[in-house]
């Protein structure tokens, strides 16, 4: 096994009758079972790039090799059936029911035709599609379901990569965001090797374990992991890409779960008051939080603990401000934004799973990436 | 000059109709094989055609006002000027017919090939597929909608156009009717023009119902 997937040597396209080539002197290696975001302004090369791995576009030099194998060495119908193609216009066959555009690449492999069906109920799983709309026509399918029948189509032979276009773009914003999850979520489980070409920032930081920003002529400006790219710009034009709100986009790429611990100014109902007294002074809290039996209870304010003789009998406010191990930081940045309590309770699957504070999220901004 | 109607020559008189059953089911016969000859070596020539300007940019100008040139030609000129070269034969009834046909099948056909989006062609080459297959099991079948049509134009123009050719002695449908105005008789002429226009509407309604089975797709959209 070799680690590299997919690598780019020295590639060049220039196209006839144009001045500037499109990509020039690209070098990039995509690591095997990642997924690799190609992202710059329009006219960067990075479609042109991403054509060129499947050699819908020929490179006019350098070269690319996919297993440590020249691609260009290989019959082009052979390397394309074994890379999955999925673009933003989808490209279903409007002639074809849903099922039949799933098995595109199997039938040409010639698989039999109960290997086929298998596969095609296989992916329909996979993507969320109901058996009912397998027998339909993709112009009976709203947009979504057309994107999602778009990658069944291109996952179908079971490629080991997979080259997606904006495949996302002609969707609306709701719909978008839960393909990115569903593609999160699917690669979590297939683990293929993943080019995406995206002019969408937050989605290339969403779903892709590296970014290559291209500049203008397929210049690579940067490749790094999301973290890296936003944390530290390697020059000017990077840091203008990325946006005057880079820092609050790396909190999208954090979870809570990955903080460390905190309790917080939290104590069980059976604490004695003297306890609490003490903790609060320490923490110099406001509110004291409660649980019973491990589950949140509610928060108190200070000056009722200040003259309780036991904590239980405190009438308590139940907690509007929870977060979950799986939440982003900027989701609980928004949470701790709307509590009266300034901190976020973190909710681990019905116990209580300490505190997040602005302090936290600000201290893990400021960590440098690993 | 054809006789006004009157009493003694109705325009249709049922008793000729029915004693000159057999001459009527000929020439029915006749025009429905000069129909179907002509469309057949009219598609064909089309198909080839077709293919050479989808092919080559530069080529579907010339071969569009070639047959559109030749449309413009009247045909009872054009049976005339092959006569000395194929004599009083079919092939000069099917050849001219079939051209008349270039003009629409061209034009369906290449509007069709061109209809199909381009973000379909690119993913079927994009997960291999050969040109060949592509062509035919995807930019055809998409096509087919905007041939089926100029098939049925063709084939109601050319039924129209296949009594022509019985001025040079083809028989068909047109015979009845050249009959009836040497004659100046009305029946042959009646039945003749009414038949012609029936073959037409049901040889029209025939294609239709072929094309919709071939391209269920096309009715089920927007769902």
């Amino acid at each position: 096994m070799t680690e590299c997937a997919i690598r780019l040597l020295n590639l060049t396209k220039r196209f006839d009758g144009e001045q500037e080539p499109a990509v020039s002197a690209l070098s990039l290696d995509v690591p095997r079972g990642r997924t690799v975001a190609l992202i710059g302004p329009s006219g960067c090369g990075k479609t042109t790039t991403l054509r060129m791995i499947n050699r819908l576009v020929e490179p006019t030099s350098g070269r690319i090799e996919i297993d440590g194998e020249d691609a260009s060495a290989r019959p082009v119908a052979e390397l394309r059936r074994s890379i999955g193609y999925v673009i933003q216009e989808v490209g279903l066959f409007p002639h074809q029911t849903v099922s039949q555009n799933i098995a595109t690449v199997p039938r040409m492999l010639r698989w039999d035709r109960g290997r086929i069906d298998e596969r095609v109920a296989e992916l329909a799983d996979l993507l969320g599609l109901e058996t009912e709309q397998l027998g339909r026509y993709p112009d009976e399918l709203s947009g979504g379901q057309q994107q999602r029948v778009g990658v069944a189509r291109a996952l179908a032979a079971d490629p080991p990569v997979l080259l997606m276009d904006e495949p996302f773009g002609a969707v609306d914003p709701i719909v978008r965001t839960r393909l990115q999850d569903e593609l999160l979520a699917l690669q979590e489980r297939l683990r293929k090797t993943i080019v995406i070409v995206t002019h969408d920032i937050d989605e290339a930081v969403k779903v892709a374990d590296n970014v290559a920003l291209l500049n203008i002529g397929g210049k690579l400006e940067q490749y790094a992991a999301p973290d890296d790219l936003l944390h530290s710009p390697a020059n000017a034009f990077v840091e203008q890409f990325l946006g005057e709100d880079r820092e609050m986009k790396r909190l999208a790429l954090k979870r809570v779960g990955d903080l460390p611990f905190e309790r917080g100014p939290v104590l069980d109902l059976g604490a004695a008051p003297a306890e609490a007294r003490a903790l609060l002074g320490d923490a110099r809290s406001e509110w004291l939080g409660l649980t019973q039996d491990e589950r949140f209870a509610g928060w108190v304010p200070r000056e009722r603990v200040d003259t309780a003789a036991t904590l239980d009998a405190l009438p308590r406010e139940l907690p509007a401000a929870q977060v979950h191990p799986g939440s982003t930081l900027r989701e609980a940045m928004e949470v701790i934004m709307n509590s009266r309590t300034s901190v976020a309770v973190i909710d681990d699957g019905g116990r209580f799973g300490g505190v997040v504070t602005l302090e936290q999220i600000r201290s893990e901004l400021a960590r440098r990436a690993s | 000059m054809i006789a006004p109607l009157q009493a003694q020559n109705p325009i249709i008189r049922w008793s000729w109709f029915i004693d000159e059953w057999d001459q009527v089911q000929a020439a029915l016969v006749q025009h429905l094989e000069l129909t179907l000859l002509a469309l057949g070596l009219g598609l064909l020539l089309s198909a080839a055609l077709a293919t050479v300007a989808l092919r080559y940019e530069r080529g579907a100008p010339p071969i569009t006002a070639g047959a559109a040139a030749f449309y413009t030609i009247p045909s009872v000129a054009l049976f005339g000027l092959l006569v000395p070269y194929t004599g009083l034969s079919r092939a000069t009834a099917v050849l001219p017919l079939a051209g008349y046909t270039l003009l629409i099948l061209i034009t369906a056909i290449i509007d069709g090939f061109r209809s199909v989006p381009a973000e379909v062609r690119e993913a079927a080459s994009g997960m291999g597929m050969s040109p060949r297959r592509r062509v035919l099991t995807v930019e055809l079948p998409l096509a087919l909608p905007y041939i089926i049509t100029g098939i049925r134009i063709a084939t109601v123009s050319t039924v129209g156009l296949v009594t022509v050719a019985a001025i040079i002695g083809q028989g068909g449908l047109g015979r009845l009717i050249l009959d009836g105005l040497r004659r100046a008789f009305w029946t042959p002429m009646t039945i003749g023009a009414s038949l012609s226009i029936l073959l037409a509407l049901m040889l029209d309604l025939a294609i239709y119902r072929l094309g919709a089975a071939a391209t269920p797709w096309t009715r089920r959209r927007g769902a």
